[in-house]
């Protein structure tokens, strides 16, 4: 039963972690109608620029706000230097040229950092441990981010529904003709939309850096659960996102937690362990072929 | 309109001659090297020939082609695995003497590449645009981890093979002889593909392509033809498998990743979708380019991301739309 517990919290951080990237990703998708495969590339690029910080500063904080300022900065220049010329063609067009941007970035770290992976300190106020259950410590640090992408998907929703800037958005994905007929500056919305979720994808990569090994690459090794997010949730719409994200996280590490035990129960041999591992990885992938076979268009089409 | 034709002849009979011509040329200049990198492309070609066949005529955005190259692949493996150790098939029980020869190998692994196909093609075909893109990617990853999982047959590390499998009368064990087994299955798979694409089943694949709904009305099961399209599609990719499997004599579960389908798709690209002569010019381009950029520093790719960015940007139908436009001007 605790473990049970430990494993759901373990699932709503992977969820809340999927869903900060996933966000930004369909919102970009629904409003600008662009697949952008380089999404991942802004998460890596907010994961170096914390680990540099704070090991330059050991400050958490200031970490975060360079790391999200620089993921933004460099989604601002990509959308005005690239992406803004693809937003009326094919999604083949947009696949490839992202593509590009993921070769472009992945050995661009490279460059700038080395092969070496990086790691990152937790700060010595979030590294310590809580009892929520008696008997059971689960690490803070953790619990600050479930807190932290509640906060986040929170602030969405708040944006999207109940702002100006939100209503332009929507009215920029229902028909963005009329919005620019009437006035409002459809480069400028778009820029801003894509800068909001690359900066969202530096924050889940900047808090991510102390949990995972900070390398090239691993902006592809998150994006394609992303990606598979996104779809189960419908494309375009923030609540799939959130219920994706948080289904997907909690479906992958439950797998993981109990298939060996399953497995080795089923079969009692040996190998069930590293089998199961990776059958494991298969799960969210089945998940999603699943849902798209009895609702190709996701759970929430918008 | 006959000269045009003419033209194009003489240009494909160039390209023949030029072919035939390397694996001697390049032993005169000492340079054999050349002889496997070109090898490598003739079997891209096919790889990506077969993907234009369901994204430049079907409309049926693949992101994970390369399963059926990686599956191809590892029935070769396997079957040469079992070839000298006949111990169970997968580590079980079941006894099984496998087979070095290719005839009966590249069958094997057009069957297994077909079965997957109408498995996975019956539930992709449902959904449409982006979602078939991550519904195709998803089973790729997924046939990945499987792959991953099979320790009985190296797992992570591979699987690698005592030798190229055999074809009466062809030494395969020579680069060259392998070179040119390679040029004969890539003009196999033009002359196939071109026909296919000319033919009544190419016709009706095209018009799902442009108006789904109008084909419907007109009283064609479409889903039959797009479905019957994957699975065509997926037994060419394993043919390619099985020849790289060959050439490499090395397998692992690399060939089923999302970065070897994005590859295949920037190739069709890049070579200008829905001729299949593109798909070759783009295969060609693409890891000539690799080749090129690789020699001057090791951080090619940070030259060639941007390279394929300005080519979406300025060259919209690829190069061979783009040569297609000069000839019809000159014409």
């Amino acid at each position: 039963m605790l473990l049970l517990i430990e494993q759901v919290l373990n699932g709503l951080q992977l969820g809340f972690m999927l869903f900060l990237l996933s966000a930004g990703l369909t919102l970009v998708f629904g409003v600008m109608n662009l697949i952008n495969l380089a999404h991942g590339s802004f998460y890596m690029v907010g994961a170096y620029v914390a680990a540099t910080v704070m090991a330059a500063t050991g400050s958490f904080l200031l970490a975060l706000l360079v790391a999200l300022a620089s993921a933004a900065l460099c989604g601002l220049l990509v959308e005005i230097i690239v992406l803004r010329h693809l937003y009326n063609r094919d999604h083949l067009d947009q696949v490839l040229a992202t593509f590009g941007l993921i070769l472009f970035f992945n050995e661009g770290t490279r460059m700038i950092w080395g092969r070496q992976p990086l790691f990152m300190q937790i700060p010595d106020y979030l590294s310590a441990t809580v009892e929520i259950i008696p008997a059971a410590p689960y690490p803070l640090y953790r619990l600050v981010i479930i807190a932290v992408g509640l906060l986040v998907a929170i602030g969405l929703f708040v944006l999207i529904k109940h702002t100006r800037l939100g209503m332009r958005i929507r009215a920029g994905a229902s028909n963005r003709d009329m919005i620019a007929v009437l006035g409002v500056n459809i480069r400028w919305l778009y820029s801003l939309v894509f800068a909001l979720g690359t900066m969202l994808a530096g924050f889940a990569g900047a808090m991510a850096a102390p949990l995972f090994a900070v390398e090239s690459g691993m902006g592809e090794s998150i994006l394609i659960p992303v990606f598979v997010v996104i779809v189960i949730g419908g494309i375009g719409s923030i609540k799939g996102a959130l219920l994706g994200a948080l289904l997907v996280g909690l479906v992958d590490t439950l797998i993981r937690a109990f298939l060996p035990t399953v497995l080795f129960w089923l079969f009692a041999t040996s190998s069930a362990n590293s089998i199961s591992a990776s059958l494991a990885s298969m799960g969210i992938y089945l998940l999603m072929a699943g849902i798209l076979a009895f609702k190709p268009r996701g759970l929430f089409p918008a | 309109m006959t000269n045009m034709f003419n033209r194009k002849l003489i240009i494909l009979l160039a390209c023949l001659l030029v072919m035939l011509l390397l694996p001697p040329v390049s032993q005169a200049l000492d340079e054999s090297y050349l002889i496997s990198t070109m090898t490598r492309v003739l079997i891209f070609a096919m790889a990506a020939i077969s993907l234009d066949l369901i994204v430049g005529y079907g409309a049926m955005v693949s992101f994970g082609h390369a399963a059926f190259v990686g599956l191809g692949a590892y029935v070769a493996a396997i079957l040469s695995f079992h070839f000298n150790d006949a111990s169970g098939l997968f580590g079980l029980s079941i006894s099984y003497q496998g087979t070095d020869q290719l005839l009966p190998i590249l069958i094997i692994a057009m069957l297994v590449a077909a079965l997957v196909a109408v498995l996975t093609g019956m539930i992709s075909l449902r959904t449409h645009g982006i979602h078939f893109i991550m519904i195709t990617l998803a089973f790729a990853q997924m046939l990945f981890f499987l792959f991953v999982s099979l320790g009985y047959y190296g797992g992570e590390d591979g699987l690698p093979m005592l030798g190229r499998n055999q074809i009466p009368l062809i030494d395969t064990g020579s680069d060259s002889a392998f070179y040119y087994l390679c040029l004969a299955f890539l003009i196999a798979f033009i002359v196939f593909g071109r026909r296919l694409v000319q033919s009544h089943f190419g016709r009706v694949l095209l018009g799902c392509k442009h108006n789904e709904k109008r084909m419907r009305a007109l009283g064609f099961n479409t889903y039959w033809y797009r479905l019957s399209a994957y699975v065509i599609a997926a037994m060419g990719a394993a043919i390619a498998g099985v020849l790289l499997a060959n050439k490499t004599e090395y397998v692992d579960p690399g060939l089923f990743s999302w970065h070897l389908s994005g590859e295949l798709l920037v190739m069709i690209i890049l070579g200008g979708l829905g001729s299949i002569y593109g798909a070759v010019i783009g295969a060609i381009t693409y890891l000539l380019l690799e080749q090129i950029f690789s020699a001057y520093t090791e951080h090619w790719q940070v030259i060639l991301g941007p390279v394929l960015i300005i080519v979406v940007i300025f060259a919209r139908r690829g190069i061979y739309g783009m040569l297609q436009k000069k000839w019809s001007q000159n014409a």
